[in-house]
């Protein structure tokens, strides 16, 4: 029963609440229809823009490194290759107890100070599903040592990658080059997005100028991860482009015996193929290996390396600027016959000194009882000073540059590697701009024996001499043979670009330097006889000392009584066989005393490796 | 004389089982299948954490049969208890503001030794029971002072629920206690004059507003702000909603879900699974249950034959629906943030309990009618 009270209207009551029910009713409605109306923005109107979101949420690229490509030289022999690395990973959260872990792991892996520091660092950094880098590198014992054991250690593992490998050690660095871990500086250069997964990049040499064709284009994979970033699934994968292969022009066994036949000499080679201008063998001495460059050098031998005197990091094939001394003869010889200054019947007395009418400074020949008197193929073959310094004066220094510079000295061959320096071929015009000096009348004598300003580096000097042997063609000296694109079988050779051809007034003149230079190997009084008389075949060359201590006027050179830091570089340019040139070499021995005593065997030795070692 | 209530034609269903039972058929039928579908959504939300769906049958077992239990109890009865109740309620809330458990940063809980307990869920059932007693013996609509006093009976609890801090209970029990007013005939003017209050109110609300309430509602008013921050939530489940489409991306196969990008997915932000996985679709199926709940709580509280009854049932019918749009316009980004779980569908446990109670008063009031002479 319902209490009854007086004053209560029950009927009212029920009206009163009925109304407002359906008011309520109502606005519950409309708040409803806002709601409703927000869904349909947010799941109809707005639904491509919210799956767009919800994609970029669980979608992330992921880098794939590409395979660098492989370098051969020009006879399939590997120079670069890309070896297995392996490398302990730890996965945090599968780990109990961490220092005891490590604890255990020390006992089978060396794990250094700076192993763990940069671990400890990374993990902290990382989150605890990703496994995080404790060594890189492991030995193969290492390795097998792990894998015994690995029923101990849940969470660790063994991860293999790639690591460039030079299986030829220090042989013909200096050309190759090597890769190193990106630095900061380099990463921002490179195109970031192509060298995402990438670690390593060209440092210097074939490595380093070739990084494009070599390093390849990157893979992409979709992968679906969650919030934390746990990788769930692969959505999709984009393979990447392995870099392409390279052969070099480079013979391996040539560039062996070429650096065997320096002895502990330092300096550098060149040996290139005068019909291609391919180079067979760069040397630059002392060398070093590349190989622990790859991954990071230790401090204390990366400052070893530094600090030595001979300079092993230096590349003196490219960069090495020296004097061409006597070298330089024929080229002098060549411009005075073609200008008509001197002909192969005129001749010069030489008295053992050069003085101008004007003054009374003697430039000295280097024998010092002079050779008497003297035509161009007596003046090559004798390396007479005297002769040269005349017809140097009678040309004056204007058309002795214009002249060289036919031959590619005083600027870059323009190689394919990175760093060339141009040597120097003086003139007065140089001079004033650089120095702010006018020119002296002694420093155009001295010009006409490749010294004083006048400095080439030893590819340049191979070039000229090339250019000789081609009687005049001049072409740009090549490092690559050809290019294998991945996945194709076919080479693509490069592009051979001729620079000059440089016209005569009359052929014979060729015939003229050229004879002088086979007289300096094979005749009586050469300078280089000694390795002439037993050679097989007929060689083109001429010696060359070049100063780095200058003597004053009186003084004696003893190359005894100096030390040897200051003994004249050794230089040595040749051409063989005459008839149908094979062989182009330079050779620079630093402090090597005599270009006839040092440089020439050197330059024999490479040849017969070439012409006459050569498989059939 | 006596007024003629319209219950003649429900003459004929009296001796039916439900009335036996104390059972509503049609509610019933409603709520389980909103738990089935609040089940699936919490499967595919909670599906790395096992034993969250066993716990959450257990749960929805022990409310189930609450509701059956306080569903035989005879509203003379639970009229009687009210008082008790209501006074139990308010020292139990200082108990908690005194002693309570300190979790997540909020004073919420009271542990009993024997179980852990949330005094405020009570006061969700107590505060529109003890508005309702008071107003069953005055002339509707009330006069100024008895609201003034069923203002009072709301405003203490509500303001020991804000203090814990407990943003959406306080608001939930507030409402629930303001529509039994309001059904009982809170006049317009009165309305209006209090809106006008509250609005002037809104300053000196944020005063007292926590630091982590302030940021919820920048929040909720530049989501933008903070999207690693506080944004993180609203932009995510807007995310997820939105990117569900009308028909979703099927059961188990939302990624925002799945991928743990969705934070408090089995919890407060449930909401934004089901929109996600069973898209615009799933959220009509949902709202077809919630609307036909309410309507029926509703019909039960015209049906009501006395003044108690009536309005206890209309406010705990709208409260339901108050639960529903509070969570779903805060997942959808309609209204800031406030800590409330989506009714039957999110995982926890007391709520659905009290709930459930609520649900049972309901059954009962519908199924203890008397015969009335015709």
């Amino acid at each position: 029963m319902l209490r009854q009270l007086p004053l209560k209207d029950l009927f009212l009551e029920y009206r009163l609440f009925s109304s407002r029910t359906i008011v309520l009713l109502v606005f519950s409605g409309l708040l409803l229809l806002v709601l409703f109306s927000r869904l349909l923005y947010l799941q109809v109107i707005a639904h491509e823009h919210f799956t767009t979101l919800s994609d970029d949420n669980r979608v992330k690229l992921r880098a794939i490194a590409p395979s660098r490509g492989l370098i051969y030289d020009r006879n399939g022999i590997i120079l670069a290759e890309n070896l297995p690395s392996y490398r302990l990973e730890i996965t945090a959260e599968q780990i109990d107890d961490m220092p005891a872990t490590l604890a255990a792991l020390e006992e089978i892996i060396h794990i250094s100070e700076t192993d763990r520091s940069r671990f400890e660092k990374l993990l902290k950094r990382k989150p605890r599903f990703e496994a995080v880098p404790l060594r890189f590198h492991l030995s193969d014992e290492e390795v097998a040592r792990f894998s015994i054991n690995r029923h101990r250690f849940p969470g660790v593992d063994i991860q293999a990658g790639l690591a460039r490998h030079y299986p030829l050690g220090s042989l013909g660095v200096h050309a190759l080059g090597y890769v190193g871990r990106i630095d900061e500086q380099t990463l921002k250069i490179l195109d970031s997005s192509n060298y995402s997964g990438t670690t390593h990049v060209g440092k210097t040499g074939v490595e380093k100028s070739y990084e494009t064709v070599l390093h390849g284009t990157v893979g992409l994979e979709h992968v679906e991860i969650t919030a934390q970033g746990r990788v769930l699934r692969v959505l999709k994968r984009i393979p990447p482009v392995p870099g392409n292969n390279l052969y070099l022009t480079l013979d391996s066994r040539l560039q062996a015996a070429a650096e065997k036949a320096f002895g502990d000499y330092a300096g550098s080679a060149i040996a290139l193929d005068p019909k291609t201008s391919d180079i067979l063998a760069m040397v630059s001495l002392p060398a070093y290996d590349p190989n622990p460059f790859v991954n990071g050098i230790e401090y204390a031998d990366y400052t070893a390396l530094r600090e030595d005197e001979k300079e092993p990091l230096f590349n003196r094939a490219l960069r090495g600027q020296y004097p061409p001394g006597s070298t330089v003869k024929p080229f002098i010889g060549l411009a005075g016959l073609e200008q008509g200054i001197t002909s192969h019947q005129s001749s010069t007395y030489c008295p053992g000194f050069y003085s101008l009418p004007s003054s009374t400074r003697k430039y000295r020949d280097w024998k010092r009882t002079g050779h008497g008197t003297m035509k161009l193929d007596d003046a090559i073959t004798q390396s007479c000073d005297v002769y040269f310094y005349d017809l140097a004066w009678s040309m004056g220094i204007d058309r002795i540059h214009d002249y060289l510079q036919h031959f590619g000295f005083g600027k870059q061959t323009g190689i394919d590697i990175q760093g060339e320096l141009p040597g120097l071929l003086p003139s007065p015009g140089w001079k004033r701009a650089r120095r702010g000096e006018p020119w002296f009348p002694g420093e155009t004598i001295i010009t006409g024996i490749g010294q004083g300003f006048f400095l080439t580096t030893p590819l340049q000097l191979a070039t000229a001499t090339a250019t000789l042997a081609n009687r005049g063609l001049r072409m740009k000296p090549n490092i690559i043979q050809a290019e294998l694109q991945a996945g194709s079988s076919a080479l693509q050779p490069p592009v051979r670009r001729i620079d000059e051809t440089i016209a005569v007034n009359d052929p014979g003149h060729w015939d003229a330097v050229i004879d002088g230079m086979i007289h300096v190997v094979h005749g009586d009084r050469g300078t280089a006889r000694r390795i002439g008389h037993d050679s097989p075949y007929r060689i083109a060359g001429k010696t060359g000392t070049a100063q780095v201590f200058g003597l004053k006027e009186e003084e004696e050179y003893d190359a005894e009584a100096i030390e040897e830091k200051l003994r004249d570089h050794a230089l040595f340019i040749a051409f063989a066989p005459v008839d149908d040139p094979q062989i182009v070499v330079a050779i620079i021995v630093e402090n090597g005393g005599s270009g006839s005593g040092v440089a020439a065997p050197i330059a024999r030795a490479i040849m017969d490796s070439y012409l006459v070692d050569k498989a059939p | 004389m006596r007024p003629r209530l319209p219950t003649s034609h429900q003459d004929a269903s009296r001796r039916g089982w439900q009335y036996r039972l104390h059972i509503d058929a049609p509610l019933l039928f409603a709520l389980i299948s909103v738990s089935i579908l609040g089940l699936m959504v919490l499967y595919s939300a909670g599906s790395e954490e096992a034993g969250l769906i066993q716990r959450q049958l257990i749960r929805l077992g022990i409310a189930f049969a609450g509701m059956f239990a306080v569903a035989q109890i005879t509203p003379q009865v639970l009229q009687r208890m009210t008082p008790w109740v209501f006074v139990a309620g308010i020292l139990l809330l200082l108990a908690v503001l005194i002693m309570g458990e300190v979790s997540g940063g909020a004073q919420r809980w009271l542990d009993l030794y024997i179980i852990r307990f949330q005094p405020s869920e009570m006061m969700k059932l107590a505060v529109p029971m003890m508005v309702a007693w008071y107003l069953a013996d005055v002339r509707l609509p009330p006069n100024r002072y008895q609201l003034l006093a069923g203002g009072v009976i709301i405003t203490v609890p509500v303001l020991m629920i804000a203090k814990q801090p407990d943003l959406g209970t306080a608001v939930l029990i507030a409402s629930s206690g303001f529509f039994v007013l309001f059904l009982a005939g809170l006049q317009w003017r009165l309305l209006g004059f209090l809106t006008a209050l509250a609005a002037a109110a809104t300053p000196l609300l944020w005063h007292f507003m926590h630091d982590y309430q302030r940021q919820r509602v920048i929040t909720f008013l530049n989501p933008g702000n903070d999207p690693l921050g506080t944004g993180y939530h609203i932009i995510q489940s807007k995310i997820a909603i939105g990117s569900g489409g009308v028909f979703g991306k099927g059961w188990l196969n939302g990624t925002q879900s799945q991928l743990d990008f969705l934070p408090e997915r089995s919890t407060d932000f449930i909401f934004a699974v089901l929109g996600e996985e069973f898209g615009f679709a799933g959220i009509l199926l949902l709202f077809a249950f919630y609307i036909f709940i309410i309507i029926r709580g509703t019909v039960i509280a015209i049906h009501a034959q006395d003044t108690f009854t009536r309005l206890l049932a209309g406010s705990l019918a709208m409260t339901f629906f108050v639960y529903v749009i509070v969570n779903t316009g805060m997942v959808t980004g309609l209204l800031p943030v406030v800590g409330l779980p989506l009714p039957m569908i999110s995982y926890g446990g007391t709520s659905i309990v009290t709930l459930l109670a609520g649900f049972g008063m309901l059954m009962s009031i519908q199924t203890h009618r008397k015969l009335l002479p015709t």
